[in-house]
């Protein structure tokens, strides 16, 4: 099985490969089946290697191979190799079986467009690139992925290039995840020369895991920070999170694939994969769980006041990743994957279901202008319900499992706290209520489209509204693969990850120079023991909050659908600060476009144009001029070169006869 | 050292100037002829060229294909010839990119066509013969050499301000050609004085035993001269004139080869010879190297003329080539020397595609295009795949020649690997800035909308370029395993020749 597992990132390469160079003659339905089938092969080969591990012992569960060495240079020696454990086998399922999905949905939804190929070969070519982030078995591969992703994602948002701002967005989220990478980047350098000092000079996973207790806790910090800088531009985290709702540009399937389902959780799977080197960094650990808790509360309260469906679903995407970093940071890894998981089942389902939607409104996207769309295309409708209600936490759905793993987590662990604990509980409930008031804006009350839409509302195709039912059932039962020990489950997923994550316990004492964030921070943590009744007042907790943000979105969206605008008039400046995304792009700006381009015309003009040109050409001047006053010497009158010789034949003679009499 | 019966360098480097010998006898009125001749001739070259690669013995680190003949004994000129893993991919990359040349001179030089493809034969030789020459008598003269006929192409067949491009290129060259000849002299007579064996032979003059303060003003001497062809900051300026005026064929090989006869100098001739004097100057040539990368990058950003801009994008490129080589460890020269191949074949397809649409435009400025995918889709793919290999992407050859450099840099220094990597967000600005105004948004000149797509002939071109984009990126073992002896060597030589000469500190480098 360890020397086929290559093929699990080879059928959707086969894939982009074939229908990138098929004639231009070759027919839709061929480009379809063709990027279809090459996801679900993979699918298949990943459900393959699932149902191997089930049958070998939970330690055993590690197929590795490497195909040919790539770079070799001195003790650098990297090759293309594959590495799948249970984590790696999750997220190829995941990539795999949504992709999979939202390709089927896309032959709906592209259906008619004139870049409808050019659509399946980036598809394709995003999934091959995705697949390699997650089996790499060495840092560089997985930055090859991580970049390949970047790349697809660039290619995707701006797919509809004759759009100035599709092409501005894909640009932007290529340059600022470029700054992630950076962080990326130089982490693995650190990693790779702080190894080497000890004598290993390896970027495989395995080798690395093996040999970081050689390494010393200040620089495990200043390794996992930087690679933390990659997260946090490849999962939209603050400070680096303003590329995601500009990519919204995109087609809708890719905002569900890429930026919903898979690419933007590639950070999370990052740290998830390096736990161990986490794990050794308390220090970094705080952080992570600080920027996700804040980030998910900062674009949870964005997504209270965006009237695009697709922002709206956007900032709660960013928002829901933060609830990733937060398990990362709480050294609850498992749960972060699992939540991942559901995340990936609901969230994709919110963006189909906004496609769909779409579809039906010929491409409306102003929650302003729609409404009362429930009897008009009610598969949409039901499935959109379930994932909002999976989202919000209701009991019983997947979101409410990984969740609340997540919020208990945040609150037990030793790395945890309360306030985390708080924040994220607050957040959820804002999730609630602001996916609601998304859902009522557009499936309740009067439809407020034009009589020309309206004419033309119609249920989309079954080819997108059976992914749609398919991701629902997820949805639904998704969750079921995590039951936590107190609702009778045993967290299956949790044991399934243990291999992986199992070892990694979290360092409780740190000797670094960021001792005193450590020990602040552990002050006041409490250290609550696994206790049931506590668990579940704080499980009732956190189902209340969500209900209380459902019901005012009720109140507000269905009942009384003039408070909203009365609640903005009276608070008028905060409403214009939040609608507006508290003006961070517009700082951004400000301060690195603008200053950019100043400090670059300053350059231009002073360094270049002046300083280097004004040395060069001014030589050329210094030269011309002393010609042109040499040049009178030459005047033509033989008497003048006659006393010229005497005069140099006097000096001559001068020299050789004075000079020696000294 | 093995010495072979066949002259296979000589044959390589001298067969385009007998093609070009037997171009001028052929008739003027048919240039079909002219350029189907110089073509056929290309192509071979470039076959002969390949023995080198398959022949050449990886396990060693001496020159091989030697050849070692007296030329002027009485002065100790010899003509000898010789490759290592770096002289032997950069001969390969100069035949390559000869073709390329050649095939996209095809339609745009219809003035003195004679003329300009033996200029080109003539260039090729001097190249070849520079990368070959281990005697610096030799190697001046091909070097001088190679000025005249890139003086022809871009001051002939360039635009507009094509006397002023020319006269400066040729002047910036030659003061710093006339540095490095007076340091020959000298390196010359110090050594015959020193051992009484008057040579010009480089390999001799390797062991030569050079004090410190000599070393330095040696050194500063062949650096200038070499860092003026590099270009490094801040003897730049040359350049984007240089570029912008030359034709497209001038700048693709300016660019692919011309620009590492630089760096290639420094490898071969500035770092060996006065190993020490290198070594000091370390710091000094790093911090400009690094001037070079960002400095670059931010003049690319506000270009506004396509030809412009990849120039200075070439100025930060080297930068990083620079860095690598300075850093003295494996992965930093490795990278290096990688970078300067693919550098030759990313940039020189970059001026490529430059130079389609100019052939149909008749402008580079930027803010004359937009929406060009629209009309050129086939080109456009090309010229993503080509703008992701100059921005390093994985996968593609700038990735793993980009990512040794930065290594070797950490390693050497950290803070310049940090800053060199900050060149990795800037490089993916000017690039994809560039690209969306040029290739993305709407059609919004007229005189755009009727483009034609690229021909059969531009379509083989791209596809060598992307050939080997990926092939470098994908299998860079192929061209690693030919580098690795020289590399190991070349560094073990640094070491053994600095710890000879200063016995009391350990070599302070990692």
């Amino acid at each position: 099985m360890a020397d086929y597992i290559w093929l699990i990132p080879c059928f959707p390469a086969l894939g982009f490969i074939i229908n990138a160079f098929s004639g231009r003659r070759t027919s839709l339905s061929f480009v379809s089946w063709v990027a279809c089938l090459a996801i679900f092969f993979s699918f298949l080969a990943s459900l393959a290697v699932f149902f191997q591990f089930l049958e070998m012992p939970a330690a055993a569960r590690v197929f590795e191979s490497d195909l040919y060495t790539w770079i070799a240079s001195g003790e650098f020696r990297v090759p293309i190799g594959f590495r799948i454990d249970a984590l790696s086998v999750i997220m190829c399922l995941v990539v795999t079986g949504v992709g999979f999905l939202i390709h089927v949905y896309s032959i709906g939804y592209m259906h008619g467009d004139p870049g409808f190929k050019r659509f399946f070969i980036y598809m394709n070519l995003f999934v091959f690139m995705m697949l390699l982030l997650v089996t790499g078995n060495n840092l560089l591969l997985m930055f090859v992925g991580w970049e390949g992703v970047g790349l697809c994602s660039y290619l995707l948002i701006g797919f509809w290039y004759e759009k100035d701002s599709a092409a501005t967005a894909g640009k932007k989220a290529f340059i600022v995840n470029r700054i992630g990478d950076f962080g990326f980047l130089l982490g693995i350098f650190l990693l790779f020369v702080s190894l080497g000092a000890e004598g290993v000079w390896t970027l495989n996973f395995g080798e690395i895991q093996k040999s970081a207790h050689l390494l010393n806790g200040d620089v495990v910090t200043l390794i996992t920070l930087l690679f933390f800088v990659g997260a946090v531009g490849k999962s939209a985290q603050i400070p680096l999170y303003v590329w995601l709702p500009d990519a919204m540009e995109g087609p809708t399937p890719v905002s569900s694939l890429i930026h919903a389902a898979t690419m933007v959780t590639a950070g999370v799977y990052m740290i998830a994969r390096l736990n161990f080197l986490y794990s050794m960094a308390p220090e970094t650990m705080i952080i992570v769980a600080l920027i996700g808790v804040l980030t998910a509360f900062f674009a949870a309260s964005i997504g209270f006041a965006q009237n695009d469906i697709k922002k709206v679903l956007a900032y709660s995407t960013i928002s829901q990743l933060g609830f990733m970093f937060v398990a990362m940071g709480v050294g609850a890894y498992a749960a972060g994957i699992f939540h991942l998981m559901t995340h990936a089942f609901f969230k994709g389902l919110l963006f189909l279901g906004a496609g769909s939607v779409m579809h039906a409104m010929s491409g409306e996207l102003d929650l302003r202008n729609m409404g009362g769309l429930r009897k008009k295309i009610p598969v949409t409708y039901w499935t959109f319900f379930i994932a909002c209600l999976a989202i919000s936490g209701m009991p019983g759905f997947s979101g409410f499992f990984s969740k609340d793993e997540i919020l208990w987590k945040a609150f037990s662990s030793s790395q945890g706290h309360t306030l985390i604990w708080l924040l994220a509980a607050v957040t959820a409930g804002m999730t609630a209520f602001y996916m609601f008031r998304l859902f009522f804006t557009v499936f309740h009350g009067e439809c407020r489209a034009s009589a020309e839409t309206q004419h033309h509302l119609h249920e989309s195709p079954k080819v997108m509204t059976i992914p749609l039912t398919i991701l629902a059932f997820l949805s639904l039962v998704g969750g079921y693969v995590g039951i936590p020990s107190l609702l009778g489950g045993n967290n299956a997923i949790e044991h399934f990850l243990a291999p992986v994550f199992g070892s990694a316990t979290p360092a409780s004492t740190t000797a670094g120079g960021l001792d005193w964030i450590g020990t602040a921070w552990a002050s006041t943590t409490e250290t609550a023991g696994h206790d049931g009744s506590l668990e579940m007042t704080l499980m009732a907790a956190s189902v209340m909050i969500a209900l209380f943000g459902i019901a005012l979105a009720y109140i507000l969206y269905v009942k009384r659908p003039e408070l909203p605008g009365l609640f903005t008039a009276t608070f008028s400046r905060l409403y214009r600060a939040v609608h507006n995304k508290y003006f961070v792009d517009e700082f951004y700006e400000l301060l690195f476009v603008r200053g950019t381009l100043k400090a670059g015309a300053l350059l231009l003009k002073v360094v270049d144009n002046g300083m280097i040109e004004g040395v060069v050409n001014g030589m050329a001047v210094v030269v011309e001029r002393a010609g042109g006053r040499l040049r009178r010497l030459e005047t033509g009158y033989v008497q003048e070169y006659a006393l010229a010789v005497i005069l140099g034949a006097v000096i001559v003679i001068g020299y050789l006869v004075v000079i020696p009499m000294f | 050292m093995d010495m072979v019966l066949f002259p296979l360098l000589s044959t390589i480097i001298f067969l385009p100037l007998a093609v070009a010998l037997v171009l001028i006898l052929l008739p003027r009125k048919n240039p079909l002829l002219i350029k189907v001749f110089t073509l056929v001739w290309t192509i071979l070259e470039f076959g002969l060229s390949l023995p080198l690669f398959f022949q050449f013995n990886e396990k060693t680190a001496g020159m091989q294909f030697m050849e070692n003949l007296d030329w002027f004994p009485e002065y100790g000129i010899g003509y000898v010839l010789g490759a290592d893993g770096i002289s032997m991919l950069l001969v390969l990359l100069t035949t390559f990119l000869t073709v390329l040349c050649v095939l996209c001179s095809w339609n745009s030089i219809t003035d003195k066509v004679k003329e300009y493809y033996a200029s080109f034969l003539l260039l090729e030789t001097a190249m070849l013969g520079a990368l070959c020459a281990l005697d610096l008598v030799l190697f001046y003269i091909f070097w001088e050499l190679m000025l005249v006929p890139m003086y022809l192409l871009i001051g002939v067949w360039g635009g507009p301000r094509r006397i002023y491009a020319a006269i400066k290129f040729f002047l910036f060259t030659m003061v710093g050609s006339v540095l490095m000849l007076l340091a020959i002299m000298a390196l010359y007579f110090h050594f015959g004085r020193d051992t009484g064996l008057y040579t010009f032979n480089l390999l001799d003059l390797y062991k030569a035993n050079i004090p410190v303060m000599k070393q330095y003003w040696l050194f500063a001497a062949f650096a200038v001269s070499f860092a003026i062809k590099v270009p490094m900051f801040p003897f730049h300026t040359w350049l984007p004139d240089a570029h912008t005026e030359a034709p497209t064929a001038g700048s693709v090989i300016l660019a692919g080869v011309l620009l590492k006869m630089g760096t290639y100098g420094f490898l071969r001739f500035a770092i060996p010879l006065f190993p020490q004097a290198a070594l000091a100057a370390t710091p000094l040539i790093s911090i400009l190297a690094l001037v070079g990368i960002i400095y670059g990058a931010v003049m690319c950003i506000m270009q506004t003329d396509m030809k412009r801009l990849i120039a200075y994008s070439s100025v930060s490129h080297l930068g990083y080539v620079m860095l690598g080589i300075f850093a003295f460890n494996m992965q930093g020269l490795e990278g290096g020397i990688y970078q300067m191949l693919n550098h030759g074949i990313s940039t020189g397809g970059l001026f490529l595609v430059v130079g389609m649409i100019y052939e149909r435009r008749h402008t580079r400025m930027i803010a004359d295009f937009g929406g060009l995918s629209k009309v050129m889709p086939r080109l456009a793919v090309f010229f993503m795949i080509i703008t992701l290999s100059s921005i390093a992407l994985p996968g593609t050859n700038g990735f793993v020649g980009e990512f040794l450099i930065l290594l070797g840099a950490f390693r050497s220094n950290i803070s310049y690997g940090v800053l060199a990597a900050t060149g990795v967000i800037l490089g993916a600005v000017y690039m994809l800035w560039m690209f969306q105004r040029v290739m993305f948004g709407q059609i919004t000149k007229e005189e755009n909308r009727g483009l034609k797509d690229i021909t059969k002939r531009e379509t083989v071109i791209l596809c060598a370029i992307v050939f080997f984009i990926f092939f470098m990126g994908l299998y860079s073992q192929a061209f690693f395993r030919k580098i690795d002896a020289t590399a190991a060597g070349y560094l073990q030589n640094m070491q053994t020749k600095i710890a000879s000469s200063n016995p009391a500190g350990p070599v302070p480098w990692r």
